[in-house]
């Protein structure tokens, strides 16, 4: 093996670690290059949804499932959050990770029962539990402040260095959204991953090859809520405010709908459906009035022309084509 | 190896199996025939865990495994292919192959996440050891094709792959040639030789008589749900009772 082949075998090898290393590194240089305030606004909106949006594409495009109410997880991670350090009295840090972990510990109790059903009953239970969630915040006043939200909730800091402007969220919704990328890779790449995306395929054959159906779904259904309640914690103490019409049922159609655009079953697909969904609005005048018609009208053409999504979709066809084409040339 | 007692099975009003008793000698090929809807696709499913007995005994190897469920029963060592091929479309030939290593793979969602070195190794070995399969079967080729695009016979060979690719204690093949031209069907035939040279277990259950004859050891034949008769190849092919089951009274007459 000469040095070049060695090198290349090396490139190869670390494929994956690579491209993230790139990613971080484009990151991190980023703003002080082209940054400015109404950008970097955008980009920690992608970053925060990107986080919910890979834990769902776990649940969704590996495992299968369906969850119109992962809204309400990344709800009950901000208010959580918010609350205990605002009512509570306890640190911002301590805070964030209690709600991740009591949100977990819903997402287990919500996930033993309604993950027995299927498709659209599945569908329907989870959005029964984002509306419950939604107007638990709306009505229980005293606590969440209503309608009107919860202000006031104290920032992240490390010492005195406090996460409060834009350019310093950046950094850290960044980081937090490369760990859970690396993460997310790591399980897909893993027999723990294969057996999710077994169970997608066929559960009987899955169950043959030794995976256990009902918890591998219970296990990635926690995860992806412990992901969204992550999102929510580091929403609430970036901008300071939440307030119940950022996690209602359309909040959740929203990341199904970025999880279907990006390609059900692709880590990186999750991170174009984020970025493309979060933007057109930006790129587009009027968008944000009839964001919910556009948003549906783009699920419903991925679905019929790409069921597996834009990116998985097109990178299917590919693989194909250059598996024909290699057969043919071989 | 396995061995069962009694089993039962009835849906509804149907029973598809009644009081089946029968035992798959270990380092064998034990081959289960019988008439369309004698029950074989049953049995192999409450051997497996895809269904559970309403009455009787299953055990593996001395220890009862009745209505233990499907992933407990891959756990033990047991392998199986379906009969109306049941493989993950999406996935690619090598990643449906190492669905069958799962149970070697580890199950620690954590562990799966952080992606210690052990794991990285583990991974490297297993994915060699589906090559090897792939090799065996003549897929080496094809190993990156999403299997949904594949044909029929390679699908077959795929299922076959991913059962085999564990080196599982019991193997069960629910008609492996079906549906398979000759020269395929010849293809599989010397493939379950090659396993019963290797002393693999495996129970075998198919219609082509010809495959049945040149490969089983033993020939469990069951008919309406029960087990009429067991014994070498020769003596299951003189049986009456079977020629019944098989060609209808007026055979036997003539």
């Amino acid at each position: 093996m000469t040095s070049k082949d060695k090198f290349l075998y090396f490139l190869y090898l670390h494929r994956t670690g690579l491209t993230v290393c790139a990613l971080a590194l484009a990151l991190a240089i980023y703003p002080p290059l082209w940054g400015n305030p109404y950008l970097l606004g955008i980009t920690n909106q992608i970053a925060l949804y990107a986080i919910v949006v890979l834990g769902l594409n776990l649940f969704i495009g590996y495992a299968g499932q369906i969850s119109l109410g992962h809204a309400a997880f990344f709800a009950l991670g901000a208010y959580g959050s918010a609350l205990l350090s605002g009512e509570a009295g306890v640190t911002p840090w301590l805070a964030l990770a209690l709600a991740v972990l009591a949100t977990a510990a819903v997402a287990l109790l919500v996930g033993i029962p309604t993950l027995r059903l299927h498709g659209h009953y599945l569908a329907m239970a989870t959005l029964g539990f984002n509306l419950v969630i939604y107007l638990v915040l709306l009505q229980w006043d005293q606590m969440t402040g209503g309608p009107s939200g919860y202000a006031g909730i104290r920032p992240l800091a490390l010492g005195s260095f406090a996460f409060t402007s834009d350019l310093r969220l950046h950094y850290l919704v960044w980081g937090v959204t490369l760990l859970c990328l690396t993460l997310a890779l790591n399980l897909v790449r893993s027999g723990v991953g294969r057996g999710l995306a077994a169970v997608a395929g066929d559960e009987v054959a899955a169950a043959a090859c030794g995976v256990d159906t009902r918890a591998a779904k219970v296990k990635v259904f926690v995860l992806s809520a412990a992901f969204a309640a992550l999102a929510g914690g580091l929403y609430a103490h970036g901008f300071g405010f939440v307030s119940p019409e950022t996690f209602g049922i359309f909040a959740s159609v929203d990341f199904v709908a970025m999880v279907v655009v990006g390609g059900l079953g692709s880590v990186w697909g999750s991170l174009f459906g984020v970025m493309l969904l979060t933007c057109l609005p930006q790129w587009i005048d009027r968008f944000e009035s009839y964001k919910e018609i556009i948003h549906g009208a783009i699920l419903v053409g991925v679905l019929m022309f790409l069921p597996q999504g834009l990116v998985t979709g097109l990178v299917d066809l590919a693989r194909v084509r250059l598996a024909r084409w290699k057969a043919r040339h071989a | 190896m396995l061995e069962l007692r009694g089993v039962c099975r009835s849906f509804g009003g149907l029973t598809a199996l009644n009081e089946v008793s029968f035992s798959v000698a270990t380092g064998a090929v034990t081959a289960l025939i019988g008439p369309n809807g004698a029950g074989k696709t049953t049995l192999i499913n409450c051997t497996t865990g895809s269904d559970r007995p309403d009455a009787g005994k299953v055990l593996l190897g001395g220890r009862e495994i009745t209505g233990l469920p499907a992933h407990r029963v891959a756990e033990l060592g047991v392998a199986r292919t379906f009969q109306n091929l049941r493989l993950f479309p999406r996935l690619s030939v090598l990643d449906n192959v190492l669905c069958g290593l799962t149970v070697v793979a580890g199950r620690s969602l954590l562990g799966a996440l952080l992606r210690p070195p052990s794991l990285r190794n583990r991974e490297r070995r297993l994915r060699l050891q589906a090559m090897t399969a792939l090799d065996r079967f003549g897929l080496t080729a094809l190993a990156d094709w999403p299997v949904g695009a594949l044909a029929y016979g390679d699908r077959k060979r795929v299922e076959l792959a991913r059962a085999v690719v564990s080196e599982p204690g019991l193997l069960l093949l629910d008609e492996p040639v079906a549906g398979l031209n000759a020269t395929e069907t010849a293809a599989v035939g010397a493939e379950i030789r090659r396993l019963r040279a290797q002393s693999y277990t495996v129970l075998l259950v198919e219609h082509d008589m010809e495959l049945v004859m040149s490969v089983a050891d033993r020939v469990v034949v069951l008919d309406g749900g029960r087990c009429i008769a067991q014994g070498t190849p020769d003596e299951v092919r003189r049986n009456p009772l079977v020629l019944e089951a098989y060609l209808g009274k007026t055979s036997l007459v003539a």
